[in-house]
């Protein structure tokens, strides 16, 4: 059963990821487009993540759920010394969450008070994936640190450091470059189309240029990713296999007929970015400076809670797939 | 600002602001169904446009309660690791299992709100109806949690370690009725008498007459039938705080020498240190008999717990009176609109009436407000009822007061945000929906 509390921890987080992250993405693409084209971007993006848009946001609330009930000790370790960066996703949570509803339904649509909800979606939309990114560089970065004395050292520096900040940044250009790619396929606008490509592939050359600063960084901070991913035949082959799908995804990408692919095929490459950073350091999943590390195999709750737990999900996902597949399905597919 | 106190001022803030968006997210859909299906049944315009209107207003509520609770799931551990560390295990059943409401509740909200013209008339009804039964049922789950925390159990405390944890039995916990009961009570009586008032006023400014009366009826059934069944669950409640929380109860009383006949004490100013009631009004027996059906039966007092296990009593005595105040003034005011409905219906659209429910507008809230504050307070200084205190749960990150001062500033801003936009639908109800 542990196992499959874990599948579905990183089953969320990968979600969360490609339809949460798509939806930071809208805001990030907001942040990047002309004046001219904001207004057109903003309807086009809006009809696609309007009523998916609640449902996309609770995978989080299912990973922070099984991280306290099945991983305690971890989820208050991270609770803990990842106190600041936790806080200001929440911030930008909040900020974005609210904004992108209260802009739809404030009944009058005044200038000044929209342009306050765009401004507030768009920099939280920035913010909110960058210190996930964050989050899971520190995770990682073995730069926490429990002896730490003093509180720069305990709070700050277990997060604020070369390697989480690259991550952060490879994260929001990633955002950006799923919700480019799929929205290409919301429109049928010929100049648009070519407007959404233009994003995607400069996104895509955003994402490529912040992978290299993480590895670059990995080597300031000796954290030793390069050396875990090419160590760690699974990780190794899920890189060859998004690499191979980008170059595809450049190929393919101005064929009308492929929308569909290319949006499977960006989800397939992020994906696969993930399994290949989850894979080098499983079971770990917090490592600390000096290279102690809490462990999902081990540092897990009694056999009862996860049994519970893993009942309690497969139970939910009966409940919570098909809805989720009809809704799609509903907005997503029988619309067009 | 101490650390603890700021921590648990943060909490506190978060939850009473976070109880108001849920209790009102997951009580609208209700009337929201309601109201569409008179549409559809009636094809009365009116009340579609009712409908789409309050459809707005729990779009509002949900995101800022699906915020305001993403932000208490990692409060939980950001504020009190060394609680989430050893409860986490134990009481994360229901948790789960609201995630799986909150996720239903999100799906439905997608399909009621877009689904206009787009899906079947009846299963976009019932899509509705799903927001507010997995709105109804995710409270439910949640209160599990808390009521765990004053009637703990599914495991074994041997020497400071939690043992043969049963997830299923924690949840099914002692409290869990009787707390889930009164607080989705309460949920119906607060926001249907806030949801009235509102509307009141507007028949009042004899603005969209038609449209406001249709509203204000529909929430006031909720409100009134839920004040009117409030007292029963709450007499339900505090038989159970006196089993399993006698100092919580003794502390609501203001109660500190056990005795015979114990006496209830209605209002007044508890002086803790020379442990009696100021100005308050004794009568003699009833506690007793409120307790164990019998005027004579002995109840614990203050004076059965040792002082440090015991909650502060000034707060607890007071928001219990505030609460138990309120709450009879609602269910007299619930009573005089049946009153009203059956007998008397030139009362309805009478200026004294509409005035009674517009003065009633805050009261539920302030009730719901008064209560939770009766049952966190009161467990004080236990974080888990007899197992963990409080001050042993919270973080060991110095600093927390400028998070209290970051998340009130959130909290109120968000607050005037909501009410802002509610302002602007309720103002553009004659262009939006006069027809």
């Amino acid at each position: 059963m542990l196992y499959i509390v874990i599948l579905f921890l990183f089953a969320s987080i990968t979600l969360y990821f490609l339809l949460g992250g798509a939806d930071f993405g809208a805001g990030i693409i907001e942040l990047f487009t002309s004046t001219d084209n904001k207004h057109r971007t903003r309807k086009t993006m809006y009809q696609a993540i309007g009523p998916v848009w609640e449902a996309n946001h609770m995978w989080l609330i299912i990973t922070v759920v099984i991280l306290f009930v099945g991983f305690p000790d971890i989820y208050s370790e991270m609770c803990t010394y990842l106190h600041i960066p936790l806080l200001i996703l929440l911030l930008g949570i909040i900020a974005r969450g609210t904004a992108f509803t209260f802009r739809n339904y404030d009944a009058i649509k005044g200038e000044r008070t929209q342009n306050l909800y765009n401004h507030l979606f768009i920099y939280s939309s920035f913010v909110t994936p960058m210190f996930l990114g964050i989050i899971a560089g520190s995770a990682l970065s073995g730069q926490i640190d429990p002896t730490a004395k003093d509180f720069a050292h305990a709070y700050i520096f277990s997060w604020f450091n070369w390697f989480s900040v690259a991550v952060g940044l490879f994260t929001v250009a990633l955002c950006g470059f799923l919700a480019a790619i799929y929205i290409v396929g919301e429109t049928d606008d010929v100049n648009d189309i070519k407007r959404y490509i233009k994003k995607a592939k400069v996104s895509n050359i955003a994402a490529v240029f912040c992978g290299g600063l993480v590895f670059i960084a990995s080597e300031i901070e000796h954290v030793g990713l390069s050396h875990w991913i090419f160590g760690n035949p699974l990780s190794l082959a899920a890189v060859i296999a998004a690499t191979l799908s980008l170059i595809l995804l450049w190929f393919i990408i101005s064929e009308k007929r492929n929308r569909q692919w290319i949006r499977l095929l960006a989800a397939f490459q992020v994906s696969m970015i993930l399994i290949s950073v989850g894979a080098t350091r499983f079971p770990r999943f917090v490592i600390f400076k000096g290279g102690s590390s809490m462990s999902l195999l081990t540092d897990h709750a009694t056999v009862n809670t996860i049994d519970d737990l893993g009942i309690g999900l497969l139970v939910g996902s009966l409940f919570i797939l098909p809805a989720l597949g009809y809704l799609y399905y509903s907005f997503r597919w029988k619309d067009r | 600002m101490d650390d603890f106190i700021a921590a648990r001022s943060q909490m506190a803030l978060s939850l009473g602001f976070h109880i108001i968006y849920s209790c009102i997210g997951m009580v609208m859909p209700v009337f929201m169904a309601i109201s569409h299906y008179k549409w559809i049944k009636t094809k009365n315009q009116v009340y579609k446009n009712v409908t789409i209107a309050w459809s707005k207003g729990v779009a509002i509520f949900f995101a800022t309660g699906a915020v305001s609770g993403t932000m208490l799931s990692f409060e939980l551990g950001l504020l009190w690791p060394g609680f989430m560390k050893h409860a986490g295990p134990i009481f994360g059943m229901p948790f789960s299992l609201e995630g799986t409401a909150f996720f239903i509740e999100a799906i439905a909200l997608g399909f009621f709100l877009y689904g206009w013209n787009k899906l079947n008339t009846w299963f976009h009804w019932f899509t509705g109806v799903v927001v507010g039964l997995s709105g109804i049922a995710s409270g439910i789950l949640v209160v599990s949690a808390n009521s765990w925390m004053n009637s703990p159990s599914g495991f074994d405390y041997v020497n400071g370690k939690y043992l043969n944890i049963n997830p299923l039995k924690a949840m099914l916990n002692e409290a869990w009725f009787s707390e889930a009961l009164h607080m989705t009570i309460a949920a119906f009586s607060a926001t249907g008498f806030a949801v009235a008032g509102i509307h009141a006023l507007m028949i009042y400014r004899k603005r969209n007459v038609n449209f406001h009366t249709k509203s204000f009826k529909i929430a006031i059934v909720f409100g009134a039938a839920a004040a009117i069944l409030q007292p029963l669950s709450g007499d339900i409640s505090a038989k159970g705080a006196a089993k399993r929380q006698p100092a919580k109860l003794a502390a609501m009383e203001a109660y500190f020498h056990t005795q015979e006949y114990a006496p209830l004490v209605i209002g007044g100013i508890p002086d803790t240190a020379a442990k009696k009631v100021n100005y308050g009004l004794e009568i003699p027996g009833l506690l007793s008999f409120l307790v164990h059906d019998n005027f004579k039966t002995t109840v614990n007092a203050l004076d059965k717990i040792p002082v440090k296990d015991q909650p502060p009593v000034a707060v607890t005595h007071y928001a219990f009176q505030i609460m138990v105040g309120i709450g009879t003034l609602m269910m007299f005011i619930g009573i005089l609109y049946f009153v009203a409905l059956w007998k008397k219906k030139e009362w309805l659209t009478k200026a004294w009436f509409l005035k009674l429910f517009i003065i009633a507008t805050p009261t539920g809230f302030i009730a719901l407000e008064a209560g939770w504050t009766v049952t966190e307070v009161g467990r004080q200084p236990w974080i888990i009822q007899g197992v963990m205190r409080t001050a042993d749960a919270v973080t060991k990150m110095p600093g927390i007061q400028y998070t209290f001062y970051l998340f009130t500033f959130i909290y109120f801003t968000l607050s005037v945000f909501v009410i802002f936009l509610l302002k602007r639908q309720i103002q553009m109800v004659p262009e939006l929906y006069d027809r």
